[in-house]
């Protein structure tokens, strides 16, 4: 069949003859696979290691990016109680964008979790299937002949073989998406490191220049709403403390009206 | 007949079910040859389907090769043109 699935069933034959074909003789074939089975439970074990710990990383990225955002905020009543509403709109420019790459975290975080749960279920099953791969080989070892052990053993490798072959494919996936994340987490690190935290939007993925602009113009209307709500609580807290500044011989005389 | 989609397992099909999987195929293959993503997505998705949905999963503790094999479920447009080459199928 010359399709996708026909296209894809030749490569993983032929990935499999290779690596069958590197046990010359058909008795060794047994043992080989078995071995090449063993190891690549290894290796899932360790691709399930390497996304935890990428996990972990961008979990920890998270709680910064947290602090940043509730920073930020603080920054900003701060500055507009100092009655500087540029550098309070900076924090908060800054603040949405930190906000955003918290989402995207968010996404990220749970997209290795599933990860995780993928490449655990695969370890499983390739141990099933390995389990059942040994028994047959000691049956096949024991109970037939030459001729006959060479059909069954070369049944059993293409068998296994196969689900080595997808194991593996699962693996290489799972890991590549992880080195993506991991490669995105460490150049949002540096923008933050470079105080050029503003220019995170550029890092979204494929985005194009009418995309930018709309995320800009709803930034900057999330902004300007924001720092209106920011005006009106200290606004309205504004004219208390005045009052409270301003009456303050009044205050001070009520303990008199009191007594 | 035994179908593996990558990544997620094997189901048995009837052997009749070939034809149906074929058309699909074809149609999953003209999206890509097209460079329409959604033609291709929207085809591989019910080729994908029909397997769930029409074959048996196969135990876990069967050993045996598929006749046919079907790209993982998450394949990009991209992947499916290069049509799977290059290594990563088998490490080591």
């Amino acid at each position: 069949m010359p399709g996708l699935s026909g296209r894809m069933s030749t490569i993983v034959k032929a990935k499999i003859s290779k690596l069958l074909d590197r046990a010359e003789d058909p008795s060794e074939t047994l043992e080989y696979s078995y071995q090449k089975q063993i190891e690549l439970l290894q290796n899932v074990k360790k691709g399930i290691a390497d996304v935890v710990t990428s996990k972990k990383r961008l979990q920890l990225q998270e709680e910064q990016l947290k602090g940043q955002v509730v920073k930020l905020d603080t920054q900003a009543r701060q500055a507009l109680a100092a009655g500087q509403e540029d550098l309070a709109r900076t924090a908060l420019e800054r603040k949405n964008v930190a906000q955003t790459e918290l989402q995207s975290l968010d996404s990220q975080i749970a997209e290795l979790e599933q990860q995780q749960e993928q490449m655990t279920a695969s370890e499983q099953k390739l141990r099933t299937k390995i389990e059942q791969f040994r028994s047959k080989k000691e049956v096949i070892k024991a109970q037939y002949s030459a001729a006959e052990a060479q059909v069954r053993i070369s049944e059993a490798a293409t068998g296994v073989g196969e689900e080595m072959a997808d194991v593996g494919l699962a693996m290489q996936r799972a890991l590549d998406k992880t080195e993506n994340m991991r490669a995105r987490a460490d150049a949002v690190q540096e923008l933050e490191a470079a105080g050029t935290f503003t220019d995170l939007t550029a890092l979204g993925p494929g985005e194009d220049d009418i995309d930018r602009q709309l995320k800009q113009l709803s930034s900057s209307t999330e902004v300007d709403a924001e720092l209106e709500k920011m005006k009106a609580e200290l606004g309205s807290g504004a004219p208390a403390s005045a009052g409270e500044l301003g009456s303050g011989s009044a205050q001070a005389s009520r303990p008199e009206a009191d007594a | 007949m035994i179908v593996r989609i990558a990544t997620e397992g094997q189901y048995e099909l009837l052997e009749s079910d070939e034809d149906v999987l074929g058309e699909l195929d074809n149609q999953a293959v003209a999206g890509c040859d097209a460079g329409d993503e959604e033609m291709f997505h929207a085809a591989f998705a019910r080729l994908l389907d029909y397997v769930r949905t029409n074959g048996r999963p196969m135990p876990e503790d069967q050993l045996e090769a598929s006749d046919l094999i079907l790209p993982p479920p998450d394949t990009s447009l991209e992947e499916a043109k290069a049509e799977f080459t290059g290594e990563g199928l088998i490490p080591g």
